[in-house]
């Protein structure tokens, strides 16, 4: 790793550092106004694990829904930004290679992801105590998963040439999976078709893993989501290596 | 020793047209070299595929002997573009936009270099501001030190004077050329002629994608065959039945001519007619006519 890489992903830490009131505190209210309305509205009728109450269910599902949103958020809007501003050449003329460049926008999503994740948790722990049965668990899922929507973010952030194409990718792609993934809900309180159609969005897994460090249990056994969480990280780091290689859009 | 650039077969083609249709240029260590060319010529095409910002459809490229493509880092290190288009991070004041630059390339503690840089282009008192606070000139001046951050062996600005007022090119063109002194090789694009002629030691002059003339700023003049003499004439000068000889009004004549024999001839009929010359004005062409004559006829 050349030292080049250290200041790229410095730049993109103190990019989103330096605006942390919209890139960090702003969802983090947004969670915490999620927590508020929808534990207000649904904890008297729903319970899914016993001795877990609908609030402590549903804060590792705002914690890791957060991570992944920003996770993504943040590569994709400083890579489009740049292209569109064009001061991308400054990051595409010095002696970089496609694999620092990939590595430094995916660390600062990965960062990003995790400190509103924490911002998240830290608040909701006011309203909800929680037990962390698995640390470790905690840890690899929220990496794995902001790894994932990180590297979705640099791909989005590439192919996107506009940014109304980057919130259609945001749109009809990143929010239909966070949403109908089991943030609000176990997944077994699904009709049957959605049942099965959540069973094939991988952010399911990530979710589903995440809160299993926390309760010790969950819907799918989490070596299960493990697997899923990983495979899409290689795959999704395959494909943005692979696309950042060629120079798609970057360097045509 | 390699050459600073070296440019073989060099094709870009995009969907709709091809915008460098094999180029072939070497540049040495140590010039100050031009490339000029009409708007669409295929100029910043170039730098961008010299600075590994655009891949080349065929031929190859290359910075002080090192491929832009096979040995890109080696390559980058060694060079310094100004980009054409007036960009910046508008996230960052002017000292972290070199800093940050300056990392890039793995120079970590590298300010003394930056004040220097920084104080050649009148950039110190800004130096504290953010990006977006200054004006247009200041940003420009701020494109051209994130070139140098790496004080690369061979520099290339694509139109770094565009927009730019009087005081900051003078400074920019002695720094650029102080630079030049110490061997750093400079290539430059730009639409003001006069300031090609004044600086370039070579000139390639690019067409549609293709280099129509590349020799000396001199022999580049010295094509312009045509000179023009202006005499100031008294006597009865259209009694003498001179030809070529063209009135231009209160005693003023004007006299095209190709070889100096010609001159000689005219003055010796001249004084054959009893004309005295009172005085008399070589003018030359300058790059701007050799300029129009060869883009007109390429
Ligand atoms: N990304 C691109 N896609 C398609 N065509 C392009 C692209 N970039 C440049 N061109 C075309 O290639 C040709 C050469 O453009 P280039 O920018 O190299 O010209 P130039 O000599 O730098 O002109 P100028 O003096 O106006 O800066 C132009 O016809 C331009 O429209
Ligand atoms: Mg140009």
């Amino acid at each position: 790793m050349s030292a080049g890489f250290d200041t790229l992903l410095y730049k993109e830490l103190l990019r989103f550092w330096k605006v942390a009131f919209q890139t960090v505190l702003a969802p983090v209210i947004t969670a915490l106004l999620y927590l508020l309305i929808f534990s207000h509205v649904l904890s008297s009728h729903v319970q899914v694990y016993p001795g877990v109450s609908y609030t402590q269910f549903l804060v590792p599902g705002l914690v890791m829904m957060s991570v992944l949103q920003n996770a993504f958020a943040n590569s994709s809007s400083s890579l489009i930004q740049s292209k569109i501003t064009g001061n991308i050449v400054f990051v595409l003329l010095p002696p970089l290679s496609y694999v620092e460049f990939f590595l430094a926008y995916l660390a600062a999503a990965i960062v990003r992801g995790v400190v509103v994740g924490l911002g998240v948790l830290l608040v909701t722990l006011w309203f909800a105590p929680l037990r962390v049965e698995h640390p470790l668990w905690v840890a690899v899922f929220a990496l794995l998963s902001a790894g994932v929507l990180g590297g979705l973010g640099i791909i989005a952030g590439i192919w996107a040439e506009k940014f109304d194409q980057l919130a259609a990718f945001q749109n009809f792609l990143i929010m239909p999976l966070t949403f109908l993934s089991g943030v609000f809900y176990s997944i077994h309180s699904l009709p049957d078709f959605w049942h099965r159609v959540s069973q094939w969005n991988p952010v399911f897994y990530m979710i589903d893993g995440f809160r299993y460090g926390f309760f010790g249990a969950a819907d799918v056994a989490p070596e299960k989501s493990l697997l899923v969480a990983g495979g899409c990280f290689m795959a999704i780091s395959g494909l943005t290596l692979a696309l950042l290689k060629r120079g798609y859009k970057l360097r045509r | 020793m390699s050459a600073a650039l070296e440019v073989r077969g060099l094709v870009k083609r995009y969907p709709a047209l091809t915008a460098l249709q094999g180029v072939d240029l070497d540049v040495a260590p140590g010039e100050f070299f031009g490339l000029l060319g009409p708007n669409g010529a295929g100029k910043t095409t170039l730098i961008s595929i010299l600075a590994g910002l655009t891949r080349a459809s065929a031929g190859r490229a290359a910075v002080m002997g090192f491929d832009v493509q096979g040995q890109y880092r080696e390559a980058r290190r060694r060079l310094g573009v100004v980009p054409q288009e007036l960009v910046y991070d508008p996230f960052f004041t002017v000292r972290e936009t070199l800093r940050i630059q300056s990392g890039y390339f793995g120079l970590k503690r590298n300010d003394d270099w930056l004040d220097e840089v920084m104080h050649h282009l009148d950039l110190l008192p800004q130096a504290g501001k953010n990006m977006r606070a200054l004006s247009g000139g200041m940003k420009r001046r701020v494109l051209v030190a994130q070139a140098l951050v790496h004080k690369p062996p061979v520099i290339i600005l694509d139109e770094p004077t565009a927009g730019v007022d009087v005081s900051l090119r003078q400074t920019l063109w002695r720094f650029i050329q102080g630079l030049n002194r110490q061997g750093h090789t400079i290539v430059l694009t730009t639409h003001y002629l006069e300031e090609a002629e004044a600086l370039c030691g070579r000139i390639a002059m690019l067409k549609n994608g293709r280099i129509v003339a590349l020799d000396s700023t001199r022999n580049l003049l010295d094509r312009a065959h045509e000179r023009c003499a202006t005499l100031s004439l008294r006597g009865d000068v259209a009694g003498a039945g001179i030809a070529g000889l063209a009135p231009q009004g209160e005693g003023a004549w004007r006299f095209r001519f190709e070889r100096y024999e010609e001159l000689e001839a005219l003055l010796a009929r001249l004084r054959g007619a009893r004309v005295a010359v009172e005085d008399l004005q070589l003018a030359r062409a300058d790059l701007e006519d050799v300029f129009t004559r060869i883009i007109a006829s390429a």
